[in-house]
């Protein structure tokens, strides 16, 4: 009995250092994630803006931001459904659009990057492609996007203005389903964007293309209506990160992984 | 309780089994199991309500949807064939035939239907791509199997082979071999007793076997994006269509879905109509 009377009021002691840390320790948290930016943003920007979240934060302490990456139209259509994002960076003008024709934009969308196909090939080039007619050849396994999503769309006009009639063995769904069918040696030729070519390294060989610049696809970004349901001082906070993103550090990343400047 | 008036080999009956008690789920898990159902119908009563009537024949009958319904039925057939032709062979070495490692090579024949079928497209693209393990040497013999309508045919083999092998194997256990041993010991020969005996008494079990694994095929999507790509009226399927689609005109999507919810509706009255749709079956 004398032990445990002895050793109760150290016991009590003890909690109550613990409970005094891990108070401090709750404050510490509170004070690193007093504000989180939910990010919804085109797929083709993950590593890029990964990378990107690591600037703002340590010009913003205290705030977290979180990423959701997904092909833009499923992430319009989330964003019409009431997903509580902050941020929408998209990867072409016309799912931009949808969101600001529903009146969930709550700023003017910014262009903040530009992104351009390239034609790659597997390292050892097994068909010897040098050119966009090269590709286009009866005998050559091309893989494109198809014409429905925004990438097939915009190897469609690089072939006209080529004056290249195309014609794949494959037209995906995702322009990463392109990047695979290269990788794994399937394919002889495909059309991805520049930033795929680029985050791909060595598992491709990249054809850059004299009229890369005829279809540009253009990324606008913007702050969301659904920002001031999440807080006060969530919009300014958003508007922080696209300003960051469209600063020097923030443009200078994105060159690094491919995209070119609006 | 009433048994202690009565005298003790009535009581003793009394307490062995009484056989007019209904034995019944308890009345919470009643209410969960019923939104567990629930759960499972409401989606699709939502897309059948998503349908676009007034666009409907339209959508269906568009150049691509017909395409891809016509290559989805033509693959889905011939993979169906196939795999009687070699899910029949393998059900009965798995059940029939007594070797080492039998258990092992059961389990090992629903690999397919566990593994994401993505993770089916890699491995047959592991296997039969231009540089694959068996792919390359075909490759130099000019067979080339990726974007051909031959790769979904594969592709669906490979993920709908084990519905029928199942299936056999469950009607080939229950059933016995005492018919067959008859056949054998009258001094039928191993095939004619196969044709003969074994064959017919399997019929049922096949039919819904087959009818499953058409399903199976005709649903295929993972492997064939993986494995075959996607390029209308060659390996373009009715699945690959609606993904596609959902990316400009989801009307369409929804419409295309409604075609392979219906078949499904087919398949599984077919597969399970002989049974008793009113659950009075469950009583025997």
């Amino acid at each position: 009995m004398r032990t445990v009377r002895a050793t109760a009021p150290l016991a009590a002691l003890a909690l109550t250092a613990l409970a005094l840390t891990g108070c401090a320790g709750a404050d510490l948290d509170a004070g690193e994630t007093d504000a989180t930016l939910t990010v919804f943003a085109a797929a083709s920007l993950g590593e890029a803006f990964e990378e990107l979240a690591d600037g703002f934060e340590a010009e913003h302490p205290g705030v977290e931001v979180e990423y959701s990456f997904a092909g833009s139209s499923s992430l319009v259509e989330q964003i019409l459904a009431g997903a509580p994002a902050d941020v929408f960076a998209s990867a072409n003008e016309v799912n931009m659009t949808k969101v600001t024709d529903a009146g969930e934009g709550a700023s003017a969308p910014e262009l903040f990057a530009t992104n351009v196909l390239t034609l790659i090939t597997p390292p050892d080039n097994p068909a010897g492609i040098q050119t966009l007619e090269d590709a286009a050849a009866e005998d050559v396994k091309l893989v494109v996007c198809a014409p429905q999503v925004p990438c097939g769309d915009a190897s469609a006009a690089l072939a006209a203005d080529a004056g290249v009639e195309l014609a794949p063995v494959s037209e995906e769904s995702q322009v990463t389903d392109v990047l695979g069918k290269i990788t794994s040696g399937e394919a002889d030729a495909g059309l991805v964007y520049v930033t795929d070519a680029t985050g791909a390294g060595d598992a491709v060989r990249s054809v850059p293309l004299e009229n890369a610049g005829s279809a540009v696809n253009n990324y606008p970004i913007s702050v969301l209506r659904a920002a001031e349901e999440n807080g006060a001082g969530q919009p300014e906070l958003a508007q922080d990160f696209i300003d960051y993103v469209r600063s020097e550090d923030g443009q200078s990343l994105l060159e690094d992984h491919g995209f070119g400047q609006p | 309780m009433a048994s202690a008036s009565r005298s003790p080999a009535a009581a003793r009956r009394q307490t062995s089994i009484d056989r007019t008690v209904r034995v019944r789920p308890p009345a919470g898990l009643t209410v969960v199991g019923v939104l567990g159902g629930v759960a499972l119908l409401v989606p699709f009563a939502a897309l059948v309500a998503g349908v676009d009537l007034a666009r409907l024949p339209e959508l269906l009958t568009s150049a691509s949807a017909l395409d891809a319904l016509g290559l989805s039925v033509r693959t889905a057939l011939t993979a169906t064939a196939i795999c009687l032709l070699l899910g029949t062979p393998l059900a009965l070495v798995l059940t029939r035939l007594d070797f080492p490692g039998r258990n092992l090579a059961r389990a090992l024949v629903l690999l397919p239907l566990v593994v994401p079928p993505v993770v089916g497209g890699i491995a047959l693209t592991e296997a039969f791509g231009r540089r694959g393990l068996i792919g390359e040497h075909l490759h130099v013999l000019g067979i080339e199997i990726a974007f051909t309508s031959t790769a979904v045919v594969m592709a669906q083999v490979f993920v709908s082979l084990p519905f029928l092998v199942v299936a056999l194997e469950g009607a080939l256990l229950t059933r016995g071999e005492a018919h067959e041993r008859t056949a054998l010991s009258l001094g039928a020969s191993p095939l004619r007793t196969f044709l003969t005996v074994t064959l017919p008494l399997l019929v049922p079990g096949l039919v819904s076997g087959l009818v499953l694994t058409f399903a199976r095929a005709l649903g295929e999507f993972g492997a064939t994006i993986t494995f075959a790509g996607s390029l209308q009226g060659t390996t373009r399927t009715l699945p690959l269509q609606v993904y596609l689609e959902r990316e400009t005109d989801p009307e369409a999507a929804v419409a295309l879905s409604l075609v392979l919810v219906v078949v499904a509706l087919a398949v599984i009255t077919v597969a399970y109509g002989r049974r008793g749709l009113s659950g009075a079956g469950v009583a025997r």
